[in-house]
């Protein structure tokens, strides 16, 4: 009670509530423009914040995560282009309702439901604090590789049907973090005799290519396109609360995104997926879930709501990213010294419910935000495209020049700005390199740490919590082996799929 | 229409036998590059070995990557292979632009120089008339004022601002813009 009493405290000052606010309207505006999601802003503002404060930076960039889906269901149900990623689901759902001239109703239960779903994961992450704090300290080197190891697993078996393509990229994400000067023996690794990689391969370089500058180059290069305008007519609070019919759903969108965000490696996707399946199996009316459920929508849209508060927790609590977002916020921390951990749990708790509240806070100002300017954003969201592509290679500029002033570092980032451009339009995906770069360096220095006690191979997982990991990837590579040679048997013909740059890959 | 599986799958597209197999190229160059990039020191543990973690990297790359092409070589080809390959190559003429960019800044200022990109690649992206230019204009100024002026990142001041009248104006166009 303490805690979340000075974490209060730290919340209210003018610096964080600006900050909140800032991120907040900026995220919405972000997340309802098709082509530039989330992680492109989070990418460009990244280095501007590591001259603030670290509560007053990532609350900023946390404002910017949450509530970019909201913004995001904004066009996906009117016009049917997904603002973000993962509001893909919701034109499921969200876009035939619209043709049935329900915009408005759908419009309001996707923020009730983002809504529902933003507060109660908040909620359940408050109360689950002190167990957290508690088990946190039970993770030594060991348990922290295993997790790390766990998260690389589950990044690259998530990717169904580009596993092997998945498995490669996130081994050049490790490859990656061991460029230049080995910290213990000094001896260069792979820097090819050149004096820039005695350094190593910077992360926010690293990401500024593969998210913002690919994003310019890939909308330079695609046909113009400017989204219509579709206006909503009727009050949007009154129809926010529909969604409260709809609170067994909501719930459970909440319940698995509470879950999927906690586990590394898993996300919004998953979250999404298994909240939806679960609600069209306990439905009444399972045949409308594609053409206008309320129920899909609302499934959707809780469940990617709650993620964001949950993939803190791995982050915070480990100092293990579970996925792009928080994998960049971890630099945040690195640039202030403060190395998130178990110990962040233990010692600042405060911190971390500041981080909570500020998220619950988000949610209330979003809401408040989107109920009352629905028809504003669909004007401003009508920037074309190409047009888009140019003002993210400006900002990206800003990103990373601003690093150190190197030109150097703009041609690896326009180098792999290129790589992201190919993989996106290969439908690949591009989140395996980050998290290998990140979780490639903290299994290195876990793994050194922990074989100092290790004797036997048995030993190293002879702690509770370890077994539990390590038997949790060998199952999971066990059943992903299990599941591919289940879908081969069923497999259904080459042309039957659809062959396009999935709506996921954009932004 | 998409089915509830394409929205949660992405599929294989034209070019994927191309990009397996340049990845694997790519895999199989560093593998051939292990024992003189990462050397294995002598007296020291597999585990502190500074070359036990890219060893594991480059070994994975190229198991994965085979895997992946051997996929490919299997799996039906999809019509559009070059097409998207060219697709790839046209983009390297905005990697040129932003790179030209790069190179202006700390020779023309940061200003100048983001107004010349702005206005010059909106013209070339096919917009026309004086409204774009204007939005573009209006657009990179706005990026300078708020990241330089504002936030104050780090980008130093352009060399043509040396060559200034000395006096106040300087000194506020080599600080803010």
């Amino acid at each position: 009670m303490v805690d979340l009493i000075a974490g209060f405290d730290l919340l209210l000052t003018p610096a964080v509530l600006f900050a909140l606010l800032i991120g907040s309207i900026g995220g919405v505006i972000i997340g309802a423009i098709p082509g530039v999601g989330a992680p492109v802003a989070i990418a460009i503002l990244l280095p501007a914040t590591f001259s603030m404060e670290p509560i007053v930076g990532l609350t900023m960039l946390l404002g910017i995560y949450g509530s970019s889906m909201y913004g995001g269901s904004l066009p996906a149900i009117l016009i049917n282009t997904p603002g973000t990623a993962v509001n893909a689901l919701t034109t499921y759902d969200g876009h035939p309702m619209t043709k049935r001239g329900e915009a408005l109703r759908a419009l309001g239960l996707a923020y009730g439901a983002s809504f529902v779903g933003g507060i109660l994961s908040i909620a359940a992450l408050i109360l689950l604090s002190p167990v957290l704090a508690r088990i946190a300290p039970m993770f030594g080197s060991r348990e922290i590789f295993l997790a790390a190891l766990l998260g690389i697993v589950l990044v690259v078996i998530a990717h169904r049907g580009q596993t092997f393509a998945a498995g490669s990229l996130a081994a050049f994400g490790i490859l990656l973090s061991t460029i230049g000067l080995e910290p213990v023996r000094y001896t260069q690794r792979f820097t090819f005799g050149f004096d820039f990689l005695s350094s190593g391969v910077d992360l926010i370089v690293v990401v500024l290519g593969l998210f913002a500058l690919s994003q310019g180059f890939l909308l330079a290069t695609q046909p113009d396109e400017a989204p219509k305008g579709e206006r909503v007519v009727g009050n949007m609070f009154k129809a926010m609360t529909g969604v409260f019919r709809h609170k067994r759903i909501a719930a459970a969108g909440s319940g698995f995104g509470v879950l999927m965000g906690m586990i590394p490696g898993v996300g919004e996707f998953t979250a999404q997926f298994l909240t939806y399946t679960y609600a069209r199996k306990t439905s009444k009316t399972p045949d409308e879930f594609g053409n206008g459920s309320p129920e899909g929508l609302v499934a959707s849209e809780s469940a990617n709501n709650a993620v964001p508060a949950a993939a803190m927790i791995p982050l915070l609590a480990l100092g293990i990213p579970g996925e792009a977002l928080t994998a960049m916020m971890l630099s945040v921390f690195y640039v202030h010294n403060v190395v998130p951990g178990p110990g962040l749990f233990q010692n600042q708790l405060d911190f971390v419910y500041a981080l909570f509240m500020s998220m619950m806070l988000l949610n209330v100002v979003v809401v408040v935000f989107v109920g009352l300017s629905s028809n504003m954003l669909m004007r401003i969201i009508r920037i074309p495209t190409r047009f888009l592509g140019m003002t993210i290679l400006t900002l990206g500029f800003v990103g990373v020049y601003s690093l150190r002033n190197s030109i150097t570092d703009c041609a690896i980032a326009a180098g792999f700005g290129m790589l992201g451009l190919v993989l996106k339009r290969q439908n690949l995906p591009t989140v395996p390199i980050i998290l290998g770069m990140v979780l490639g360096g903290i299994m290195e220095v876990k793994l050194r740490s922990a074989m100092a006690r290790v004797k036997t191979p048995l030993d190293f997982v002879d702690r509770p919590i370890a077994a539990m990991l390590a038997a949790a990837i060998v199952l999971l590579i066990v059943i992903h082996i299990w599941g591919i040679i289940r879908e081969r048997r069923a497999t259904s013909p080459e042309d039957s799929h659809d062959h396009d740059i999935h709506n996921s890959q954009q932004g | 229409m998409k089915t509830l599986q394409d929205l949660f799958q992405r599929y294989r597209r034209p070019g994927d036998f191309f990009i397996a197999a340049l990845a694997f190229l790519f895999a199989l160059f560093l593998l051939f590059n292990l024992p003189t990039q990462a050397p294995w020191l002598p007296r020291v543990k597999t585990f502190a070995q500074p070359a036990f973690w890219p060893g594991v990297a480059v070994i994975a790359m190229v198991v994965f990557s085979l895997l992946h092409l051997i996929g490919a070589m299997v799996s039906e080809r999809i019509p559009g292979r070059m097409a998207e390959v060219l697709e790839w190559i046209k983009a390297v003429e905005y990697a040129i632009w932003f790179m030209a960019y790069v190179w202006l800044v700390p020779i023309i200022g940061y200003l100048p120089a983001t107004l010349a990109f702005t206005i010059l690649l909106t013209l070339r992206l096919g917009y026309r008339g004086w409204r774009w230019i204007l939005a573009a204009a209006v657009f990179g100024t706005l990026v300078v004022v708020i990241f330089k002026g504002f936030l104050g990142v780090r980008i130093p001041a352009g060399e043509v601002y040396q060559s200034l009248p000395s006096g106040p104006f300087r000194t506020f166009v080599m600080t803010y813009l």
